[in-house]
């Protein structure tokens, strides 16, 4: 396995610019996800790195070597794409040995690496079984197994689970993190989907417009994003924002929307008089009677664990609230609000970026480390 | 709007049973929500009530009136299927003025630009309607054809899957406009989809199909915490509920038809300390931290069974930690999968 490094990378097609100055490390053995919206420049980075498309400008490396120009069969990495293509009158384990069959492997060693991948992927007894009558399941795993076999120096993944259910693909994801955890491997994995990224990435790296917005571990990302873009996108359902006009000092921790006093983490610069948002997530906004803060309900939806209340503020805002499954908020009820004073996020409303505030000061638990709480 | 009768419903594609015996009645006014995984008959009972389909048995009643043997263009019906397919030489709105222009339903073209202007207004396309359809979002593209359905005031609406070709942000909020434009019309929706959040946040009511059965229908709630079989309690619920076998849970009071034992996350606890003799020995193997939801994966002491747990904010594990596992509020299932009841 092998560092992957993107250095300043570039990319146009005619007038239009699909990638800008993209630069990221991608560690040894790192499960790393380019996130974003359709359009933002994830696949075009990915393509690159796998050498289906060249850069405009820009460099990438893998491990010491710079193979930015280098075609793709010469790069030591293996692509899963969204449709995974089985030949369709092999069997499992034939299907699983083509790419090293082809590569004139002597037949021992094509046996004990098919072996070897099938037990990771836990599809031993599937092998001698004919492709055709398996699961959908089963075939994202002998494509995947197909990848595992030539044993690369990384792994490009394009919404390999885009195709599947919702039901499954949930399954699906923590199978493959569950995988990496044994493989180690190097991996890029590209998706549009914040909780596949969520689920499996040690980093994220979200995508707007061709640039990179924000690189971290998910719940950096999650609990300190870098722009309203990436507060907006990472998150379900999403973060609400409340507009309001204000000069703040550096250490000020209390902001006034409308009629209502909103306490914030301090802040840790001084901002001169401007539009700003702030920012909430609905699991941290409460239902509370006493709040100046007004708001009407315009409807509610059971999610079996909780319900989540949709809101609009007399100010004209709608916020959505995600309280406990018992709450008997309905429609037409009219409410205050209150938001946890240390999550809430505040950016400036014209260039997207967050303030920094005494929410950057704490250190944040690692993705799916050995500590949380 | 009009109610909707499926009475006794059969449909076979050779050897294979799509649709078995399936009885459904749907309130004017209602949204049913058809939830299961592919080939579990969703799509063919969408279709079979549009007419794209003949029954082998059973009849379709739509206003009272068996639709079964008319022609789909007659059982006014209107239909959004999974891939948008707009007139790519139309412009917007002629695509939203399409069937309004259709023989079927002469209409004046003074009520036409009043309709469709209501409708791109209530769907936030109003600026979009001088474009070519072609010159839209993936987004915008699906809610035109959304709104095509919505431009006629058919008896009933039919829905395969139109939200699932779209990213995931805006899945979640087209998801919400479709619910508040549905209450506004007051319109009849049978909607088919296999993402549990669309079934749970929109449906008035969910039926879920098993191999062409319909096994359950009730309010999301009922489907949640009241599940007739196994098979209907994994299809709700994130992260999927936990089925442990009864083998593993020795010393725990069950009655004999039991063999199995269904945990939501959310239901089981934790405890560190003491050796509560119902509580079931374990380990923590994995903390998964997702985004406000904090999961902990334990396995059983002795076994290779691992459980999902949701540990609520302020509880903190590590992976090695040993703990005590209680059930608070199992579900208890047959051998067939089947609900067995206290």
């Amino acid at each position: 396995m092998a560092e992957i490094r993107v250095h300043q990378l570039h990319k146009a097609f005619a007038d239009f610019t699909a990638v800008k100055d993209s630069s990221f490390t991608v560690k040894d053995g790192e499960f790393f996800c380019l996130l974003g919206p359709s359009g933002c420049g994830k696949t075009t980075t990915l393509r690159m790195i796998a050498g289906l498309e060249l850069p405009t400008s820009g460099q990438i490396f893998l491990g010491d070597e710079d193979v930015s120009f280098k075609r793709a069969s010469a790069r030591d990495i293996a692509f899963v794409f969204q449709m995974f293509a089985l030949y369709p009158h092999m069997n499992v384990r034939r299907n699983i040995a083509f790419p090293l069959v082809s590569q004139g492997m002597p037949g021992a060693e094509v046996r004990a690496r098919v072996e070897e991948a099938a037990r990771i992927l836990r599809i031993t007894e599937l092998l001698d079984k004919p492709v055709s009558g398996l699961s959908s399941g089963d075939r994202q795993r002998v494509a995947l197994g197909r990848a595992i076999v030539r044993q690369p120096l990384a792994f490009l993944m394009d919404e390999p689970l885009g195709a599947l259910d919702s039901e499954f693909r949930e399954v699906m994801c923590r199978e493959l993190r569950a995988l990496h955890d044994r493989l180690h491997a190097t991996t890029v994995y590209v998706t549009h989907d914040q909780m596949e990224a969520m689920a499996m990435a040690d980093t994220i790296a979200i995508m707007n417009r061709g640039v990179i917005e924000q690189l971290g571990a998910p719940l950096e990302v999650y609990e300190r994003p870098a722009s309203v873009f990436v507060a907006d996108f990472i998150g379900a359902p999403s973060m609400n924002f409340l507009p309001f006009d204000a000069a703040l000092a550096s250490g000020a921790s209390a902001v006034r929307i409308g009629p209502a006093q909103i306490d914030v983490p301090a802040l840790r610069e001084p901002i001169s008089e401007r539009p700003l948002l702030c920012g909430v997530r609905p699991e941290h906004v409460r239902l509370e009677d006493a709040s100046p803060l007004r708001a009407e309900v315009l409807g509610t939806e059971y999610l079996g664990t909780s319900r989540i209340v949709t809101l609009t503020t007399a100010q004209g805002a709608t916020l959505r609230a995600k309280v406990d499954v018992t709450s008997a908020a309905k429609r037409g009820d009219h409410v205050g609000l209150a938001f946890d004073a240390s999550a809430v996020s505040l950016f400036d409303k014209a260039s997207g970026r967050a303030l920094r505030t005494a929410r950057d000061d704490q250190p944040l638990a690692r993705r799916n480390g050995a500590r949380h709480g | 709007m009009a109610d909707l009768r499926l009475a006794g419903v059969a449909k076979r594609f050779g050897n294979v049973p799509a649709v078995q015996d399936l009885d459904l009645d749907i309130a004017s006014g209602e949204f049913i929500v058809l939830l299961g995984p592919s080939g579990a008959g969703k799509t063919t009972t969408l279709r079979l009530v549009a007419g794209l389909e003949q029954p082998d048995a059973g009849s379709v009643h739509i206003a009272g009136r068996d639709v079964t043997r008319l022609a789909p263009a007659l059982r006014d019906v209107a239909f959004v299927f999974q891939q948008y397919s707009l007139y790519p030489h139309l412009s917007v709105f002629d695509n939203l003025a399409f069937p309004l222009r259709s023989p079927l339903h002469p209409t004046s073209e003074t009520d036409i630009k009043r309709k469709v202007n209501q409708i791109a207004h209530m769907l936030r396309i109003d600026d979009k309607l001088q474009n070519p359809a072609t010159q839209l979002s993936g987004g915008q593209m699906q809610r035109v054809a959304i709104g095509r359905a919505l431009v006629r005031d058919p008896s009933l609406y039919l829905m395969d899957e139109p939200l699932s070709s779209l990213d995931a942000k805006l899945r979640n909020d087209l998801r919400l406009e479709l619910k508040r434009i549905q209450q506004d019309l007051g319109a009849t929706m049978l909607y088919v989809t296999h993402d549990q959040i669309e079934a749970l946040t929109m449906a008035t009511r969910i039926g879920v199909l098993e191999r062409g059965r319909l096994v359950q229908v009730g309010t999301p709630q009922q489907i949640y915490e009241d599940p007739v079989s196994s098979y209907v309690a994994a299809r709700l619920g994130s992260p999927r509920i936990n089925l442990v076998p009864r083998s593993v849970l020795a010393g725990l009071a069950l009655p004999d038809r039991v063999a199995t034992v269904g945990a939501r996350a959310e239901h089981l606890r934790l405890h560190r300390d003491g050796h509560e003799p119902a509580h079931r020995r374990a380990r923590v193997t994995r903390i998964e931290r997702l985004s406000d939801q904090h999961l902990v994966h334990v396995g059983l002491d002795g076994t290779d069974q691992e459980l999902i747990t949701a540990a609520p904010a302020g509880q903190s594990f590590e992976a090695g930690d040993a703990v005590g596992v209680e059930l608070l509020r199992p579900l208890w299932f047959d051998a067939e999968g089947l609900r067995v009841r206290a």
